[in-house]
């Protein structure tokens, strides 16, 4: 009991002790409410936030399911994560083909090479103007940046993958038998895993960091979107609440990113360690 | 002191097991030369290898590091072609590796990304064959070798002994003539080594495959050979063929054990100091 008890004591003593300054500076007066609100404050405004604007009407047909995700944070939220998920499909739909091709073939990585390099160092925010200017407003200019940010880091780990794969599993293939699909299949592309879930896991994360800044500029919804609307109207309590919900979103992809890893790399050695 | 090995003509002609078999050898090398370019420089790794292996015999390559054994095993199993001369396998040369010659590596080579089970699968999934007769064959290998209770784990979860236990299944389930085996037990401590040796020639008096061991251990190619091939220190030569005639299961502790093992590493030994020699004065030379 008290072996639980008490990292789960020492792990809460500091946020709570944050949240009770925070609150008592606000309550004393010391700081206006409109530069920081206090947290009681804050969390009125999330709840109203995440709870549904209209009330229920089974009239409506509606499912009461969907009447309860019908609030404002929930669709935002949803908004923003569909986003991330298509626009990070695209980027790395594209990257992992032409990355295995890069790594196995030394004559598609000198093709693509220079290419890569001097686009690479570009970060996917200087395309905003561009993507504007090509796709408009809404999805698919952040679609668009979306997929721009994740396609690098899963296409140099991907190259950096399948040049690191040991060559001995590629003789004791062959060895047994194995033609040049089968090798590509069955021994590059899951010894290059560790390296390609590396890819993924920091190309999610730029893609996170990207739609919250497409949304600010490109977009008329999503969590980006909203912090930027309240800031219009001076409603720091609820630019705040919308970024607690931003991190909550980013712990959930890192907490999916995490099992995804746990699942594919169960046989990897340092799986236990690191992350 | 009498001599042990006979002469180099009659070992070299005489095939101890198989000789009343087949009239053409299992693997035949001729005039084999490997050179390798290293910093600008040549390096004949092998010269002038002639060998022949008869069908169901068991013959190691012993030598000093930098003998080229490995060299000449990697050239029958295809993997580096010899720069010069011929290699033939089961009567046809050798172009690529392939499953007719399973290979056995030092370092397991297993697939850390399939459980033991699918490892031993492997090869049978490649060549094709129905799914009930792999989940068969698995089963029989995995029993074979004491693996079956550990079908579901990792590579990484297993012991040296254990990994090059399953890589010795993953190589006999695709039922290949010829085993080739490249100091398979070379990390291992003495007592799993002894153990995966007996059990290697239980499964080989058992199918009487073609093995060719690669090794450096002279008790170890006198446990387990029919033949002990003596290589020489770069540019890698066939020194002597010591044929050895003791009945199995061969007891070490045996005088003629060791009046064999004695002579060998005579043998051995000077290939040994001729590379200490070729070594300190290659550092003199530099």
């Amino acid at each position: 009991m008290r072996a639980r008890l008490v990292p789960l004591l020492r792990a809460v003593v500091i946020p709570a002790a944050v949240l009770l300054l925070w609150e008592g500076l606000s309550r004393a007066g010391r700081v206006s409410p409109q530069i920081l609100p206090p947290p009681s404050q804050v969390l009125r405004r999330w709840v109203a936030y995440l709870l549904p604007t209209e009330p229920f009407d089974p009239a409506s047909g509606e499912s009461r399911l969907l009447w309860l995700v019908s609030g404002e944070l929930p669709r935002d939220a949803f908004g923003s994560l569909q986003r991330v998920l298509v626009g990070f499909a695209i980027g790395a739909g594209l990257a992992l083909p032409l990355g295995l091709l890069m790594g196995a073939k030394e004559w598609v990585h000198q093709l693509f090479d220079p290419l890569v390099q001097v686009l690479r160092p570009i970060p996917p925010i200087a395309y905003i103007p561009l993507s504007i200017l090509w796709f408009g407003l809404g999805n698919p200019p952040a679609y668009f940046l979306i997929s721009l940010g994740a396609f690098f880091p899963v296409l140099m780990n991907t190259i950096a993958g399948v040049r690191s794969v040991d060559a001995i599993y590629v003789r004791a293939a062959r060895n047994l038998g194995a033609g040049e699909g089968v090798l590509f299949r069955r021994v590059i592309l899951p010894a290059a895993t560790p390296y390609i879930l590396t890819g993924v896991r920091v190309g999610m994360g730029v893609a996170f960091i990207v739609v919250i800044v497409a949304e600010m500029i490109a977009v008329n919804s999503g969590l980006g979107y909203r912090i930027l609307e309240a800031r219009e109207f001076l409603w720091s309590d609820k630019i705040i609440a919308g970024m607690l919900t931003i991190g909550l979103a980013g712990l959930g992809i890192d907490l999916g990113m995490n099992a995804l890893n746990r699942r594919l790399l169960r046989w990897h050695r340092g799986i236990e360690q690191g992350r | 002191m009498p001599d042990p090995i006979p002469s180099r003509a009659a070992a070299g002609a005489m095939g101890t097991t198989g000789g009343d078999r087949m009239p053409d050898a299992m693997i035949s090398a001729r005039g084999v030369r490997q050179v390798f370019r290293a910093g600008g420089r040549e390096v004949v790794a092998l010269d002038g290898i002639d060998l022949e292996i008869q069908e169901g015999e068991f013959v190691c390559l012993l030598g000093p590091s930098g003998c080229g054994k490995s060299t000449l095993l990697n050239a029958i199993a295809g993997f580096v072609p010899p720069s010069a001369g011929s290699l033939r396998a089961g009567g046809r040369p050798v172009t690529a590796p392939g499953p007719d010659r399973a290979m056995v590596f030092q370092e397991y080579a297993l697939f850390p990304w399939m459980t033991v089970e699918r490892n031993v699968a492997f090869g049978l999934e490649l060549k094709g064959a129905p799914r009930a007769e792999i989940a068969r064959e698995v089963d029989a290998w995995l029993h074979k070798l004491s693996l079956q209770d550990f079908r579901d784990r990792y590579p990484k979860d297993l012991s040296g002994g254990m990994r090059q236990r399953v890589a010795i299944a993953r190589a006999l389930a695709i039922d290949s003539p010829v085993l080739l085996m490249d100091e398979p037990f070379g990390a291992l401590d003495a007592l799993t080594r002894r153990n995966l040796q007996d059990e290697l020639l239980r499964v080989w008096s058992e199918l009487r495959k073609t093995v060719v061991f690669v090794t450096h251990g002279i008790e170890e190619s006198i446990y387990l050979a029919d033949r002990v091939v003596v290589m020489t220190y770069r540019p890698g030569t066939v020194k002597r063929i010591v044929p050895i005639t003791l009945p199995r299961p061969r007891d070490p502790a045996s005088a003629e054990f060791n009046e064999l093992k004695k002579a060998v590493a005579g043998l051995v030994m000077e290939e040994q100091l001729r590379h200490q020699e070729a070594e300190a004065h290659g550092a003199t030379a530099d």
